[in-house]
């Protein structure tokens, strides 16, 4: 279990003082993905940072699994950090070693005997697919395979934390959703509890099982990303999660409707029921579906449809009550004419 | 008649150009040794790094860019006394060679911290995350990733040494820059000045190529 209280990172330069995390207080279970989201500046990496002490709090204490590595001494914390594995956006593999080298400063830094790192090395290229890099150098890897020798590196000493920072922000899309998806392997299989900080809101719906928003050094929203998906409170919370699912009707549409437009959201076990089409039996309304999605986020659905409702508007008042009430997420966006 | 002057002159241009390299190699030597865990002491002590100090960065580069500030000529004459201590007496490649060295060392060390500080920070930090100490980060990430660098730095070092030990003849160290002085600038013989001179040409070139090539060899980026 990670534990962050009330943790205060100030940067001071000769003329300002900046505040990139501003006590931040956040428990993060064993074994889920938790994700932080933000905006660049928001103090996400500095947060993150200060789990592994790379960067020291100004205030404020971190505590992984009970022990509170602010109060380490140097010896201690090196102890501490073999156990928390951490990830990079530019993988920051030491150029002049090989994939091997590169694994094995890791083993070598928990100063494991020589034959044991060989083993070991070798397990872990086998499990990121890489056992036939292993005597390459960097520079002869694709972005994804650097990656991956990152995470081999980060895993080597069992650690019971992995911390991912921006790991897929320099990876094209189809890479991203394999390291995303090895990421959820060692998650699943090893049991290794994931933090990760991303700006991208796809990140988090494909892999997070709780996420956290930052704005300005301050986490403005936190739950599960189904919860957060499905009802999203701030406005930079929305703005993400519009970046995902994006309901935008073309003007011509709007412009032409005779009816009453409304987005309806289907959550969870709503999403496999028939309420449209019950909807439609108990109403004197027509129905045409003019855009419609859906998503699922860990494992649920969330199904989101924009429909166009014609009829007499007393009877379109009644079948929007009926349907709002069933799904608790009904949203008008423009009323009849 | 030029070709007779030239034969005359090879016992003298042999002993001469032994005489430099001798004291470059001397010399060379301190430098490495000294000056590359001065210039990694310079680095890992800066701020933000895993050693940060500032009292031991400021001294130590205090101390470097003094040393670094003093001709050498006036160097060369103001170490006699140490040289003395050191070798027993002060003329001579040997005695020379001395103050070669301590100009060498600061030299050669500002050139190990530049090439230190051209490698990514962040791969010094994935270092630091891993729980590396810091003896292991600069084994076997500092030097390895500044290796290229450092082997530039080698060749630089060398080839200003090889200018240096002109100066030598001050001391009477000997080597070929003093020939060419002695012959060429005080008797005005062209022929000793030109010579000495297509050999020192001929020395930084040859210098300048083995070591891009040895550059080029550790280079693994």
């Amino acid at each position: 279990m990670i534990e962050i209280k009330n943790v205060t990172k100030i940067y001071s330069t000769k003329k300002k003082q900046v505040v990139g995390v501003d006590n931040v207080s956040l428990t993060i279970q064993d074994g889920e993905i938790f994700g932080i989201i933000g905006y660049s500046g928001a103090g996400k990496s500095s947060l993150l940072r200060c789990l592994n002490l790379l960067e020291r709090p100004t205030s404020g204490q971190v505590i992984i699994d009970g022990v509170d590595l602010t109060t380490l001494n140097n010896k201690q914390l090196r102890q501490a950090r073999l156990k928390i594995g951490m990830i990079f956006q530019h993988f920051y593999l030491v150029s002049s070693k090989t994939v091997f080298d590169n694994v094995a400063f890791a083993l070598k830094a928990a100063k494991k005997p020589k034959e044991e790192i060989e083993k070991r090395v070798n397990e872990l290229l086998e499990m990121v697919g890489l056992s036939d890099k292993r005597d390459a150098y960097p520079s002869q890897l694709s972005g994804g395979q650097k990656q991956r020798v990152g995470i081999a590196r980060a895993l080597a000493n069992d650690p019971t934390v992995l911390l991912c920072d921006e790991a897929t922000s320099a990876l094209d899309p189809s890479t991203t959703k394999s390291i995303l998806a090895l990421l959820k392997k060692i998650n699943r299989e090893l049991g290794i509890t994931i933090v990760l900080i991303t700006h991208e809101m796809e990140v988090v719906k494909d892999i997070c099982d709780r996420v956290a928003v930052m704005q300005n050094g301050k986490i403005i929203e936190l739950g599960t990303v189904y919860d957060i998906f499905t009802n999203p409170k701030e406005k930079l919370t929305k703005t993400f999660i519009n970046s995902v699912l994006r309901f935008e009707l073309p003007d011509h549409l709007l412009q032409k409707r005779t009816g009453t437009i409304v987005k309806i959201q289907f959550k969870g076990k709503t999403a496999e029921e028939a309420i449209v089409s019950d909807m439609l039996q108990s109403f004197k309304v027509k129905g045409n579906i003019l855009h419609g999605k859906i998503e699922y986020i860990q494992e649920m659905p969330l199904g989101i449809f924009v429909m166009e409702l014609t009829g007499e508007p007393e009877e379109i008042k009644r079948a929007i009550h009926y349907i709002s009430q069933r799904t608790n997420g009904l949203e008008v966006i423009a009323h009849a004419a | 008649m030029l070709l007779d002057a030239l034969i005359d002159l090879i016992p003298e241009l042999n002993k001469a150009f032994l005489e430099t390299i001798y004291m470059v190699a001397i010399s060379l030597f301190v430098a490495v040794l000294a000056g590359l865990p001065l210039g990694i002491l310079l680095f890992v002590t800066d701020c933000g790094l895993f050693l940060e100090n500032t009292v031991v960065k400021s001294v130590l580069g205090f101390i470097v860019n003094m040393i670094r500030s003093i001709p050498f000529v006036i160097l060369l004459v103001g170490l006699l006394p140490l040289t003395k201590l050191i070798t027993g007496t002060t003329i001579g490649p040997t005695a020379a060679s001395v103050s070669l060295s301590v100009a060498a060392v600061p030299f050669f060390a500002r050139i190990v911290e530049t090439s230190l500080r051209e490698i990514e920070k962040g791969v010094i930090e994935a270092a630091v995350a891993v729980g590396a100490t810091p003896w292991m980060i600069i084994k076997d990430v500092l030097l390895p990733e500044a290796r290229p660098g450092i082997v530039h730095g080698i060749t630089i070092t060398t080839i200003s040494l090889v200018g240096y030990s002109a100066m030598a003849g001050i001391v009477g160290g000997g080597g070929i820059g003093d020939l060419a002085i002695r012959f060429g600038y005080y008797r005005y013989d062209n022929t000793v000045m030109i010579t000495t001179i297509v050999i020192l040409i001929c020395l930084v070139q040859i210098i300048q190529f083995v070591g891009d090539r040895i550059a080029r060899l550790v280079d693994k980026r």
